[in-house]
This record gives structure tokens, C-alpha cells and sequence, in this order.
């Protein structure tokens, strides 16, 4: 006797519909940061309009920016260094993170507790003020930018594996394979990791969301991305100008930040159980 | 206090003043080790060689920066900040005044927001899956995922623009009454409640409903007690030492909040004179502004996790 | 209505984390009459808990009484508003948890939570309560009655916690006590007493009482009538005395033959292998856990200086209770754990102290098999995967003759050969058990060191994992080391015994249980091991001073 809810079923795996809302904006915004320079109305850099602070019409879907500039271009281009950026660096983040933490619990002894006690004392820098000393040491430019936010998210991505593992790690089958006289390498590839991939993967999924959020708050300051480039923190600081009237060029590249993020969330929050929780 | 459980805060202590070392170290090398010659900020590009070999000497540029980063540290202990670059002034006299304003921009937010974060998540928590739950769950969901200035623009065009009760950005410092204290502090406290208040009434709300769900729980619902003695007797105590920390944690986003929402405002506090001081690479300031904010951090969770340590009643 | 308690076609739903709904109890009824004991037996899934829990008009999260009657005291309890179930709950009927350390809230004194009932529902005042409580402490023959209440949870043995759960249960003068597996989680010498305890307050105070067990024995000491329950239906409902001689239904029958004495006959021939030299000669080891002290020992020594040795082909018990150091003696001999003093000599071989330091072949000769199954299985690999590893790693074997020897190994250990594609999640506790066991007979062991590998299974699947051992030992020749809390599993296959308490090696038994053990301890463990005679509780006697030396209560 069975009664299903309003699940989506694919591959396996089900996903409601307020999770496969999120999944179709997270992959809206991926097409749209891919196919960006084929797909914007005007040219980006292009002053169209005579008018600054434009409204929303026919010729200009989101209205004009603070040079009369098309908007709905600039936020489709922005979306390429929002989510190349904070993609490639979390990517960076994770990876790194991971392969420590993971080791970190295997190896155990004073490895784990140097690792640990290195990486928690990285995150104890708040993480904006992280990137405002970076910048203020180095300047800002992207690949600047990718690695710090990069180096910022290692300590969290760290933390989170090595907690996972070291529960793995405890469990009778390491110690069946340990007995059988396997080297470190084949505990962290062969037994550590596939128990943990799936909640690190939705972690992966939620420190996209901080890395968008932190890179758009150091734009936002003038310190993330330069111009003539913009991404959407950028965008905003440009535009802030129009606030006090309401302008839909201060409105838009805040509502396509909250968008992705609020779409990542949407996504991790409603993954199959049988991905979050693989470790128990 | 008994022995063991000392012996625990202590331990915590010693982390803490290793921790801080290891952060200075961090911001110090962030900011002087890397390249960007500080003199040629300082004389301009067109300095003659002489004019930046005697500078370098006086400022102790041309040693090894193992000394330099003992000096610098030596100093910060010892109250000498140093020199501002930008306007020859002591470090500690551009800090003190704003540090103040910043505190009380900060006191005012913590006094309003913990007491409504925590009713908010202790409550959700207790009504669990009901609307009212839903409705905070989503609210703080939306919260914590957007960045803190559009919270920031949000409120200006809700309560300026739409509304019409503030002023938009309200640039005014000299403050002569209540109503006026009350319209240049509304705008960035009500920002910066919202953003440490989504992630208090989260995280206070995932430690209630752990402790909830454990068998001792269980077991004082089947003796008959009532859901509010089950949140308020069982719970609550077991749920402190999370809590705590959940406050903790989020005061700490006051920290990257504050940053912001100076900015956004022009609110003459730390964070406002710190990225100033970006933008003029005047890297005493910054050190200085970041070792105070990393202090601070610190010292908020070391509280948070001595608090856990003391109200552990397995400890006791 | 003449009973107290009348369950009429209980239906429980319960859904799982992929939203589907199960129904698992289909349409129970049972009666208690008052001041009657009822056991209700059954594996772990047979429903005995959720029906028990139904009667406080409970059900856990995610389950929900989906239809029928729980009549008590003439009122539904499905159809009572939460309100007036709680002014029922704690009163009327109460329970007795399964872990009373987990249903202590760990930031009240133990006083406080005694009385808690008698506070929530406003019966008497705090003096009284407190007066009430010492008088139970002393029915149930806690130590220190006086002061114990003023301690918290975790300053307690789980014995005590265990009784102070009933002096909990029982504050009130409830109609009914539901005692949920009351002393599954505890040591046989501590249980004695504690179902003593349970047993002479229950028949002074003349209350009805729902006993939820696993175990026939236990529940033959204290219950008037036995439901035996499977799969969410009743299987046959009696008398104690009706079920244990007459039992109708072949599960209960079944049940019951688990008890029956299985003396081991070894198939080795001891004159032979007497000459040949031990396969495993364990020198004085002392092994242990924390910091290494000034002389050179571990702070907390669970190992102090332990010998035995063990002759080809024969198998050797280690008994003792939890504690005693059993499983920590085969963590070392597998090299998990190091040892700080002793000696390991394998096959003639003096062994290194950690598995990293030991030879391949070494290493492949001595396997191990733990005690749950369900851990000790990857959950990301399948059962093909998991037993190819250990032949590709020590017979280098390649992908064709990995596939051809996986399917051996199921078959050795009668498993279907589909089995290999599925991962461990799908298969049940039994089957796990005989894939772990087939992982160690990948290697081509000599000796198996099982710890406690069928303590976790249902009475039925265990006795037929003891069978299958037996049966391996006999085509491939190897020898067990079994270790074991429970008596009649070890005589079940162990030629020699050894008994373990507090670290040391008590008393060793060459011919096994046959004989009298010698040690008190021995004596005090051996004699607590309840049968199933329901006379057995009352008349035992043991010696006041053994129990006090011995027994962790």
C-alpha cells in the first residue's frame, strides 16, 4: 500500500517541484553566463539611451543605468563573472578543502592537528575583511579575486569533510580495511569518499551561495570586479545613484543575485535524502 | 567550577591566544609581504632614489619580515598602532571615535535583535510545521541568501522611497534630538537586524528541534507534561550551549554587516574609515582596523565556546 | 468492560523518507486484565514497541494509529484530544524506557525527574513526592536511597539509572506500567537484580504491566500471559506456562529451540594437533587507551597481561560482560590496536603490534569479523566490489577470476549470487553478517576472530549463522576465536573457554562449559543467565557477597 507525493521521478531520484524550480533557475542562469555575448540586446558597453536612469519599456525590458546604458545587457554579461568567478572558485575551495579534511581524519595525529588548528585560525578572519586586506595588499583583478575568495571557503570546505570522514573513519569497515593492510590513498578514494560525496556536494552547492553573496559585497564596496567590466555587485554600486527614486537599474541586479542564490538553496534544501544524508 | 571543567576553558584559552597569532601573522603577510612598494605610495613616483632609500631605512623596510612582523605585533600589544599614512596622524586617534560610533551601532542592533531572533526560533521550533514556522523558515531562507546591501536598498525604498518615513540616505552627524537620533540610526540597525536575525532564528531553531527530538524528550511527553514545559524545561537547558553559540556566531555577522551597511549609510564608524583606508592603501590603518575586527571575532566565539563548556551539564 | 486494557484491530502507519506509507501492524488485538502482566515477544520490527507505545495513544514521529480501538480503562485512547491523553499519560499508564541513560534529561537531578509527574499534574506536594520517591528507592534496592536523588543522570550505572526509571514510572500508583525491554541494554548480573526489583514492586503494588522483550527467559520470570508477535501480527497468545511446554504456532516453537542446550563436538582430533605448535599463542599482553604513563602503559588499561593459546583447528570462547576487555583482546591480536606489553605469536610467527607492520600474508591468515554487520559493509560499494577487494589484494587475482570466486564465496556462505550486485542497505542483518563472513574467507584465513558478530541478529538467524560456521570449520578446516557475552552461543561452537573480567583472564575452561567453572566470578556470571523456566528467578540464590564484589549494578 503506497501513496506518492508530488514528486518529480528521474534516473532513481525524485525531486519535488519547489526543488526542480530551483534546479531550472540555477541552470536558466549557467546558459545564460555561457551563451551571454550572442544573446544581449545592445552592446554592453554601449551608451543607448539619451535618457539616464531609463525606465522599463518596450525598447529597454529593464531599463537604462546611470549613462543610459541597456541594462537587461549589462545584467546578462554580469552573469558571466557573478558565476564564472564564484564557480571556479569554489570549485578551488572545495576540492582543496576536501582532499585535506579527508586526509586530515584518515591520517590523524598531529597532521590532523596542525591542519586543523591552521584552518580554523583562517577562519577566524571575518570573510569580507579577508578580501579588503587581500585588496588593499595585491590590488583587484580576477584571477586576485578567484584566489582569495578560493582561499576564504577552504577552511569551511575543510571542516565540513573532515567531520564527515572522521565519522566514516570509525566505522568498522576503515578499521576491516585498515586490517587487511590498505595504504591511505585507497581509505580516502575507495572507502572515505564515496560515503561522503553527496552532502559534499550540496555543501559545494551552499558555499556557491556565500561565494556569490561575498564577490557581490566586495563589488558592491569597489573592490571585487573593475571597471569597464561588471558583475552584478558592480552593477549595483554603478547604479546606486538611482535608490532614492526607485530606479529599475538598482532594482534588477539585486533581484538576479537573490535569484541564483535563492534558487541554489531551493535546489540543496530539497535534494533527495538519499543525497544529503549518505554518510548515516 | 571543578577541575576538569577549568582545565577545558583553559585549554580553550591557550587556543585562542595561538589562534590570534596565527591570524595576525595571516593579515600581516596579506598586507606587507606582497608586492606594492609602500614607499612609492608614500613620495609618488617621481621621488628621487635617495628621497625613498632614507625613507625605507626609517621605516625598518629593508629588514628581514620575520623582525618586521615581531615589531609590528610588539607594537599592537603595546598600544603603538603606528603612523597613518594618509594623514600623518596616530592610528589610535583616527580608531578611537569611530570605534565608538561603531559600538553603539552595534549595541543598539544586538539589543534589539537577539531577544526577537531568539522568541522567533524558539517559538518556530515549538510550533514545528506549522504556518507560522513556515513562514519564518522562508523569510530567514530569503534573508540569508541575498547580499546584505540589497537587504540595505530594500529597506531604503520600503521605508524611503515607498513609505516615505526616512530619509533615504541620511547623511546627518551631528545628532541635537531623540527623533533625530531615531531617523539617522533606524535605516542601518533595521538592515543589520535582519541580517543577524535570519541566522539566529535558524540556527536557534535547528538546536531546539535537536534537543527535541531526543528520547529524553520522548520520555517527559509520555509522563504527561505540556509542549511548552517540553521546550521550556527539557529542551531549552540542553539547547543552551547551541545557542549560545548561534548568538555568537551571528553577532560575528555584525562584523561583515557593519562593513556594508557604513558604507551604504556613510556611517562614521571602523568599518567606513577601514575601506577608506583601501581605497588610499594606507596599510597601518588597515592592519590595525583588521586585527581589531579579527579581536573581536574572537573573542566572541571563545565566550561562545567556554559558555558551552560551563553550562554542559555532563560537566558538572 | 472487565479488562483493563482492550486492544480491538490496531493498525499503525508509517511513512518513510521517500513518502511512501507502510502499514506495520495489521489489525492487533490483545486484553490485559488488571494487576496482570503481559509479555509481548518478538524480533526487532514485529511491532512490539509500537503496540505497547499505542496504549499511551503515542505514536513516534512519522508513524500514526491508523485505525482500530485502544481501549483503556473504558477510553479510546486513538480518539482522545492531546490534552487529555497528557492528563492520562504518567498517571493512569506509564512507561519504562528501553535506555534509561537516554531518557534521563542530562541537566536535572535525578530527584526532579522522579517526581516530574507528580509536578506536572499537581497530585501532591514536593515533600510528599520526595518521601514517595525514597520509599521506591528502597523497594527497588538502590544504594545510597538517600542521597541518589540529588545526583544527575550521568554520576549513575546504567543499572540504577534503570531502576530509577521504574521509581519514575511508578510515582503515580499507575493502572499500567509498560516496560519497554527494560534490561536488553544491561550486563546478566546487573539484570538479575533488576528485574527482581521490577518484579517485587509490580506484585506489591497489584498494577497490570505490558512487558515488551526479545528475550523468552526473561519474560518467563515476570509475565502472567505471552504474546508473541512477527511482522506486525500476532502470531499465538498464552499463558506463560501454555507457550513455553505447548507452544502452537513453529515460530514460537522455533523461539524456544534457540534455548536448548548445544554442546559442541570439535572435529579436530586433539591428539593429533597437540604435538604440532599453537596457531596462535597470545604472551601476557596488556593493551589500553589514553596517554602513555611514566611506565610505559597506557592510562586506561582495558588488557592487563593476558594469555592464552589456541591449537589448529579448534575454537576458543571469550566470555565476559561489556567492559571486561574481550573486544579490545581482538583488536589487538588483528593489530588495530597496539599493544603496550606482550607478545603475538601467529603460525609460528612473531607478529608486529600494528597491521601496518605486518606482512601481507601475515595479515591474510588472521581475519576478522565485527559485531554489526550493517557498519562493517561500505554502503557505497556492492557486495561484488566489497568482495573482490580483498582478492585482488592478496591473491592478485584479475577481473575473470575475481567474478568466478565471488560467486563461490556466496555460495559458500549460501547467499543467492544476485546478491553481488546489490549494495549492503538492501540486504537483511542476516545476510550482511554472511557477506562480512565471506570477506574473510576471500583471504583464505587460518583463524577468524569473530567479536560478538551475532549478538545484533534475531535469536533465529543467529543459530543458523552458528550453523553455517560450523560448517565452514568443518570443509576448510580454520579455527575461530569467539567472542561472545552470551553463554549459549559460545557453547554452540567453542571446544576451549576463557572468562574475562575487568581486563584480566579469569578462569580458562579446556573442555569448554562442560565442567563446573572454578572462579566466583565465573560462578556469579554463569549462574545469572536466566532459563526459561519461570520458576527460575525466585528460586535462585546467589551469594550476597559475590554479587556485591562482582556485579557493576
Amino acid at each position: 500500500m503506497t501513496r506518492s507525493a508530488t514528486h518529480i521521478h528521474a534516473a532513481g531520484y525524485s525531486l519535488n517541484l519547489v526543488g526542480l524550480l530551483g534546479f531550472l533557475i540555477v541552470v536558466v542562469w549557467a546558459m545564460v553566463a555561457i551563451t551571454a555575448p550572442w544573446i544581449t540586446p545592445y552592446p554592453i558597453g554601449e551608451i543607448v539611451d539619451f535618457d539616464y536612469f531609463g525606465p522599463i519599456s518596450d525598447k529597454f525590458w529593464l531599463g537604462t543605468d546611470y549613462l543610459g546604458r541597456d541594462i537587461l545587457s549589462r545584467i546578462l554579461m554580469g552573469a558571466r563573472y557573478t558565476v564564472g568567478i564564484s564557480l571556479v572558485a569554489v570549485t578551488l575551495s572545495c576540492s582543496l578543502g576536501v582532499t585535506l579534511g579527508m586526509t586530515a581524519a584518515v591520517v590523524g595525529g598531529w597532521l590532523d592537528t596542525i591542519l586543523s588548528r591552521l584552518l580554523d585560525a583562517l577562519n577566524s578572519i571575518p570573510s569580507k575583511l579577508f578580501g579588503l586586506v587581500v585588496v588593499a595588499g595585491v590590488g583587484s583583478s580576477i584571477p586576485v579575486l578567484i584566489l582569495t575568495l578560493g582561499v576564504i571557503y577552504t577552511p569551511g570546505a575543510f571542516r565540513f569533510a573532515r567531520a564527515l570522514a572522521v565519522n566514516i573513519n570509525t566505522m568498522d569497515f576503515v578499521t576491516v580495511a585498515r586490517a587487511r593492510g590498505e595504504g591511505t590513498f585507497f581509505l580516502i578514494r575507495s572507502e572515505v569518499l564515496p560515503n561522503i560525496i553527496g552532502p559534499v556536494l550540496a555543501d559545494l552547492g551552499l558555499r556557491f551561495v556565500f561565494t556569490v553573496l561575498l564577490l557581490s559585497g566586495l563589488s558592491f564596496l569597489g573592490l571585487g570586479v573593475q571597471p569597464p567590466d561588471a558583475d552584478w555587485g558592480a552593477l549595483v554600486r554603478e547604479n546606486i545613484g538611482g535608490l532614492p527614486f526607485g530606479a529599475p537599474a538598482v532594482i534588477f541586479p539585486s533581484v538576479a543575485i537573490a535569484s541564483l542564490t535563492i534558487g541554489v538553496n531551493l535546489l540543496i534544501d530539497n535534494l533527495p535524502q538519499k543525497i544529503r544524508d549518505r554518510s548515516n | 567550577m571543578n577541575k576538569h571543567v577549568l582545565h577545558l576553558v583553559l585549554a580553550r584559552l591557550v587556543i585562542a591566544v595561538i589562534t590570534l597569532v596565527i591570524v595576525s601573522f595571516t593579515v600581516f603577510a596579506a598586507t606587507v609581504l606582497l608586492p606594492g612598494d609602500v614607499v612609492e605610495i608614500l613620495l609618488g613616483q617621481a621621488a628621487t632614489p635617495e628621497a625613498v632609500a632614507g625613507l625605507r631605512a626609517a621605516m625598518h623596510l629593508d629588514d628581514p619580515a620575520i623582525w618586521r612582523f615581531f615589531r609590528w605585533l610588539a607594537g599592537i600589544l603595546t598600544g603603538n598602532f603606528g603612523i597613518s599614512y594618509a594623514n600623518n596622524m596616530p592610528v589610535a586617534d583616527l580608531i578611537g571615535p569611530r570605534l565608538l560610533n561603531s559600538l553603539k551601532l552595534a549595541g543598539i542592533t544586538t539589543v534589539f535583535s537577539v531577544p526577537i531572533a531568539l522568541s522567533l526560533g524558539i517559538s518556530a521550533a515549538m510550533w514545528r510545521g506549522s504556518w507560522f514556522d513556515r513562514a519564518v523558515t522562508v523569510l530567514s531562507i530569503g534573508v540569508v541568501s541575498v547580499p546584505e546591501f540589497m537587504v540595505a536598498t530594500s529597506a531604503v525604498l520600503v521605508f524611503a522611497v515607498y513609505l516615505k518615513w526616512l530619509p533615504a540616505l541620511s547623511f546627518a552627524n551631528e545628532i541635537h534630538s531623540f527623533g533625530q537620533m531615531l531617523r539617522v540610526y533606524a535605516m542601518p540597525v533595521i538592515t543589520l537586524s535582519f541580517v543577524i536575525s535570519a541566522q539566529m532564528i535558524r540556527m536557534t531553531r535547528a538546536a531546539v528541534i535537536e534537543t527535541l527530538n531526543t528520547p529524553y524528550v520522548e520520555m517527559a511527553l509520555l509522563k504527561g507534561a505540556s509542549r511548552a514545559r517540553l521546550v521550556l524545561r527539557h529542551a531549552l537547558p540542553n539547547a543552551l550551549g547551541p545557542i549560545v553559540n548561534a548568538v555568537a556566531l551571528s553577532l560575528s555577522y555584525l562584523l561583515g554587516g557593519v562593513i556594508i551597511v557604513e558604507t551604504i549609510f556613510n556611517y562614521p564608524g571602523v568599518a567606513k574609515l577601514m575601506v577608506d583606508a583601501v581605497s588610499t592603501r594606507d596599510l597601518p590603518l588597515i592592519q590595525t582596523c583588521a586585527m581589531l575586527f579579527c579581536m573581536v571575532y574572537l573573542l566572541l566565539i571563545t565566550t561562545a565556546d567556554i559558555i558551552a563548556i560551563v553550562s554542559n551539564p555532563r560537566l558538572k | 468492560m472487565a479488562n483493563l486494557v482492550e486492544i480491538r484491530d490496531l493498525k499503525v502507519e508509517a511513512t518513510s523518507d521517500a513518502g511512501r506509507v507502510i502499514e506495520i501492524i495489521h489489525g492487533v488485538s490483545l486484553d490485559v486484565a488488571e494487576g496482570e502482566i503481559v509479555a509481548l515477544i518478538g524480533e526487532s520490527g514485529s511491532g512490539k514497541t509500537t503496540i505497547a507505545l499505542s496504549l499511551m495513544g503515542y505514536a513516534r514521529t512519522g508513524c500514526r494509529i491508523s485505525g482500530g480501538r485502544v481501549m483503556f480503562a473504558g477510553r479510546d485512547m486513538t480518539q482522545l484530544s492531546e490534552r487529555e491523553k497528557a492528563a492520562i499519560r504518567g498517571t493512569d499508564v506509564s512507561y519504562v524506557p528501553q535506555s534509561a541513560a537516554a531518557a534521563f534529561n542530562p541537566a536535572q537531578t535525578i530527584m526532579d525527574q522522579v517526581i516530574e509527574i507528580t509536578r506536572i499534574h499537581d497530585l501532591m506536594p514536593r515533600p510528599e513526592a520526595e518521601r514517595r520517591a525514597l520509599e521506591l528507592f528502597r523497594a527497588l534496592n538502590l544504594p545510597n536511597p538517600g542521597t541518589i536523588g540529588r545526583r544527575y543522570p550521568h554520576q549513575v550505572s546504567g543499572g540504577q539509572l534503570q531502576r530509577l526509571s521504574a521509581a519514575m514510572a511508578l510515582i503515580a500508583d499507575p493502572k499500567l506500567v509498560i516496560f519497554d525491554e527494560p534490561t536488553t541494554a544491561l550486563d546478566v548480573t546487573t539484570q538479575i537484580e533488576v528485574l527482581r526489583a521490577f518484579k517485587s514492586v509490580m506484585k506489591k503494588g497489584g498494577m497490570a504491566g505490558i512487558y515488551v522483550s526479545h528475550d523468552l527467559a526473561v519474560v518467563a520470570q515476570i509475565a502472567d500471559r505471552i504474546v508473541v508477535l512477527k511482522g506486525g501480527e500476532i502470531l499465538e497468545v498464552g499463558t506463560t506456562q501454555q507457550v513455553l511446554d505447548a507452544p502452537r504456532h513453529p515460530y514460537t516453537r522455533e523461539l524456544l529451540s534457540a534455548f536448548e542446550p548445544k554442546h559442541y563436538a570439535s572435529p579436530a582430533r586433539p591428539e593429533m594437533t597437540a604435538r604440532k605448535p599453537p596457531l596462535l599463542d597470545v604472551l601476557g599482553i596488556t593493551a589500553g587507551y589514553g596517554p602513555v604513563q611514566a611506565d610505559g602503559l597506557p592510562l586506561m588499561r582495558a588488557l592487563k597481561s593476558v594469555s592464552f593459546r589456541l591449537e589448529e583447528g579448534r575454537n576458543l570462547g571469550v566470555i565476559g560482560e561489556s567492559g571486561c576487555g574481550k573486544s579490545t583482546l581482538a583488536r589487538v591480536i588483528a593489530g588495530i590496536l597496539p599493544q603496550a606489553k606482550g607478545d603475538i605469536i601467529f603460525d609460528g610467527r612473531q607478529m608486529a603490534r600494528s597491521a601496518a607492520g605486518r606482512q601481507k600474508e601475515e595479515l591474510r591468515k588472521l581475519q576478522m569479523v565485527f559485531q554489526f554487520a550493517d557498519t562493517a559493509l561500505n554502503p557505497a560499494k556492492s557486495i561484488e566490489d566489497i568482495l573482490a577487494r580483498p582478492l585482488a589484494f592478496y591473491h592478485g587475482m584479475n577481473r575473470r577470476q575475481r567474478e568466478a570466486r565471488v560467486c563461490d564465496l556466496l555460495d559458500m556462505v549460501r547467499l543467492p549470487r544476485t546478491v553481488r550486485h546489490r549494495r549492503a542497505a538492501e540486504l537483511s542483518g542476516g545476510q550482511k553478517q554472511r557477506v562480512n563472513l565471506a570477506r574473510a574467507l576471500a583471504a583464505e584465513p587460518r583463524l577468524i576472530l569473530c567479536d560478538e558478530i551475532t549478538s545484533a541478529l534475531d535469536t533465529v538467524v543467529a543459530a543458523a549463522i552458528l550453523d553455517l560456521l560450523k560448517e565452514l570449520q568443518r570443509e576448510l578446516g580454520l579455527s575461530y576465536m569467539f567472542i561472545s557475552h552470551d553463554l549459549s552461543t559460545v557453547q554452540a561452537i567453542c571446544d576451549e573457554v576463557i572468562v574475562m573480567y575487568n581486563g584480566e583472564k579469569v578462569e580458562e575452561m579446556a573442555t569448554g562449559l562442560r565442567q563446573a567453572p572454578t572462579h566466583p566470578y565465573s560462578r556469579l556470571l554463569f549462574s545469572s543467565v536466566p532459563k526459561l523456566d519461570p520458576r527460575w528467578l525466585d528460586s535462585l540464590e546467589l551469594d550476597p557477597e559475590l554479587v556485591s564484589a562482582f556485579a557493576r549494578r
